[in-house]
């Protein structure tokens, strides 16, 4: 299944002479995480199927810096940044789009500052602009009607202010779309972010991907969506130990557009 | 001696005005203490911020129930101070009830106070209910106890007193109208407190020019008193809300500052062609240190945001890591920070500058579990009515801890190391990273 994955990286671009529409910016969940794999897998897909001509950095991309960042160290996060900077500037890159809302956040936000301009959209938008351009189809398939939830990625939400892109989406997937108590502007974490993914949580009498999932599970979702892989993975080992994940599964919206239509992943 | 009267109301002002004005003059230069912020930009933003969020209290109907009684107090506050200057000047030059000149204006001008002041005092009892009685648990956290929670309820207190003296200045100067006393000429309407006149009606006019004058007195005395508790307390609110919103981020949340002094470090490590014995340019200015590990390290802004904080616990109430128990509480970051500035501004009353105090933010009063705790997701500034960003301290004071202390959590140090080495805070090989189109 995967030799059918069309992945050129910006180096056979280059080569070929030519530039391509948008650089996908994998992200390092995305390149190395094995449940993040598979949408970046799922999403690769969706820009093959609709032809688009797409790039990725492969073995030239690195960190974007935010763990760094966040975790309060700032000569790493700009180390970072202005190395890829050096990379995407070479490559004259103007946009750029990744399943990533923390390597958006920061590339969209924190590299101007230092040097680095470009477009940068997450997926979703990303996705949305394809489907009002009539370049992407998306129809509800096997997920019309069904109960789902979908958690705001906080680096997507509240940083950004980007509620509405994930939810079009599902809403052009027929679901039915059924809110948390928290959700958008209120929107809580999954308790990843900050750098959090990286270390164990201070003491406390609950994991915030607990207290996230059982919201997620009040509203009994068939699935619960994410657009972050942090945030999918937070929310998979909630629902792990809640003993739910036989019933309740947790995708990214991209992962949900190429199962509707029926393409194993 | 006629005048006895007119020159105590001024003496009243005087002073009144007069500390108050000081104690500003000391918040100012408090939050000068800071570091300079970046020159203004976006103004028309600002102040459609400041309509919108602290003029329009855009943000305090999140919570409808509060948020509607806020806006109630609120409007009462502005409104009634329309009364307070007809009082000043009435007390001033021994007039009684200068504005009622206005005809039909002054009527429906003292009926609306009489309506908002009912209203006030409605919803300040409803507050003080709320508060003490009804165990919601943002007022209820550790930072709370002791002073916090007494000075929200003398706050409360003050607002019911000024509000029934109000109430009862109005009825007996009505009832006083009614029995056509001297100086007590028909003016202004009394739609709430004229329900209160059986209560005076058996009076005589001595007892009730007594009690009119008393309650007009200690109304205004009390405004004077609650005026100058402002400073004390964390009440600053009802006029630092409005340059607070003004100095607030009109950016996006997600976007933190980038540190321009590791920029020119930074810039200066990937340059091929710098020569690395070089004289430093006198303009590349060495920063004293990395971070915030006390308030002076803090900018202007993030000093107006603790001043301006009134403790409502909104940010707490909606932090993930407070929700589970975490020590975390991003009010208690602005209160910490707080609590420590006017600490340095009583060491400066005291020795004429800064004496060093043995005493920081960091550790003494902000721990570094509560920092650690922090997962930068935002509830905390989105919540805050009036554009508060404790998680700008949270942030800075980590840098601190990273930067100068080398003091990062041991898992987080492992994972900045892979950063470092290999690109990704895992350890796998920048080379693999393409790997995912094979498996």
């Amino acid at each position: 299944m995967s030799e059918a994955l069309k992945v050129p990286t910006m180096a056979e671009y280059l080569a070929q002479g030519k530039v391509p529409e948008v650089l996908f910016w994998v992200g390092c969940a995305g390149s190395f995480d094995d449940r993040a794999k598979k949408i970046t897998k799922a999403f690769v897909k969706i820009l093959n199927n609709c032809d688009i001509n797409f790039a990725v950095l492969g073995t030239e991309e690195s960190c974007s810096g935010d763990p760094a960042k966040r975790a309060g160290n700032e000569f790493l996060f700009q180390m970072q940044a202005m190395t890829n900077i050096q990379v995407l500037d070479g490559y004259n890159i103007k946009k750029i789009v990744t399943t990533c809302p923390h390597c958006f956040n920061t590339l969209k936000n924190e590299y101007p500052g230092l040097g680095g301009h470009y477009k940068v959209m997450h997926h979703t938008q990303f996705l949305k602009d394809l489907l009002n351009e009539g370049r992407l189809k998306v129809e509800g398939g096997k997920f019309k009607g069904k109960r789902i939830t979908f958690h705001d990625p906080c680096y997507l939400g509240r940083a950004n202010n980007e509620y509405e892109a994930p939810r079009d989406l599902l809403k052009k997937l027929e679901v039915e779309l059924i809110e948390m108590r928290r959700c958008k502007t209120n929107g809580l974490c999954c308790g990843a972010g900050g750098a959090q993914m990286f270390k164990d949580a201070e003491a406390g009498d609950k994991e915030i991907n607990i207290e996230r999932t059982e919201e997620a599970l009040e509203t009994k979702p068939s699935i619960i969506a994410t657009g972050c892989p942090f945030c999918n993975t937070m929310v998979t080992d909630g629902v792990k130990s809640k003993e739910k994940e036989t019933d309740v599964k947790v995708l990214d919206i991209a992962e949900m557009i190429i199962n509707a239509e029926n393409l194993t992943s | 001696m006629q005048y006895i009267p007119n020159i105590l109301f001024l003496i009243i002002v005087v002073f009144g005005a007069g500390f108050f004005i000081k104690n500003c003059k000391k918040i100012i230069r408090n939050i000068n203490l800071g570091q300079k912020i970046d020159p203004i930009d976006h103004k028309k933003t600002r102040w459609k911020n400041v309509l919108r969020i602290a003029f329009g209290q855009s943000k305090m109907v999140a919570r409808p129930l509060s948020g509607f009684l806020h806006i109630i107090v609120y409007v009462g506050f502005i409104i009634i101070n329309i009364e307070v200057l007809e009082i000043i000047i009435d007390g001033l030059f021994g007039t009684h009830r200068i504005f009622s000149g206005l005809g039909v204006f002054y009527d429906i001008l003292i009926g609306s106070f009489e309506v908002l002041a009912f209203l006030v005092l409605l919803s300040v009892i409803l507050f003080w209910i709320r508060r003490n009685f009804k165990r919601i648990k943002r007022f209820w956290s550790p930072e709370m106890e002791g002073w916090p929670k007494n000075d929200a309820n003398i706050i409360l207190y003050f607002e019911m007193i000024l509000m029934s003296l109000f109430l009862l200045m109005n009825v007996t100067d009505y009832q006083l109208q009614l029995l056509g006393a001297d100086h007590y000429n028909r003016a202004g309407s009394f739609p709430v407190s004229s329900y209160l006149l059986p209560i005076f009606e058996n009076l005589s006019e001595s007892s009730l020019i007594i009690l009119e004058r008393t309650a007009w007195w200690l109304h205004i005395i009390g405004i004077f008193i609650f005026l100058n508790y402002l400073y004390y307390s964390k009440h600053l609110h009802i006029l630092l809300a409005f340059p607070n919103v003004y100095y607030g981020s009109v950016e996006a949340k997600g976007k933190f500052k980038n540190l321009e002094s590791v920029t020119n470090e930074v810039k200066m490590m990937m340059d091929p062609n710098i020569d690395p014995f070089a004289v430093p340019s006198s303009e590349v200015e060495v920063p004293a240190k990395f971070g915030v590990s006390d308030v002076l390290d803090l900018n202007r802004t993030q000093l107006l945001n603790a001043y301006t904080c009134t403790e409502c616990g909104r940010c707490t109430s909606n932090c993930p890591a407070n929700q589970t128990g975490k020590k975390l509480s991003p009010r208690k970051i602005m209160m910490d920070t707080r609590d420590r500035l006017e600490e340095i501004g009583r060491n400066i009353d005291k020795n004429g500058e800064f004496k060093n105090d043995n005493n920081q933010l960091l550790d003494n009063y902000i721990t570094r579990e509560e920092l650690w705790a922090c997962t930068t997701c935002n509830a905390c500034v989105e919540s805050c009515p009036i554009s508060i960003n404790p998680l700008s301290i949270i942030m800075e004071m980590r840098q601190y801890l990273v930067m100068e202390q080398s003091a990062a959590p041991n898992e987080l140090n492992i994972s900045m190391t892979n950063i470092e080495n290999n690109g990704a805070p895992w350890p796998y090989n920048q080379m693999d990273r393409l790997n995912w189109k094979k498996d």
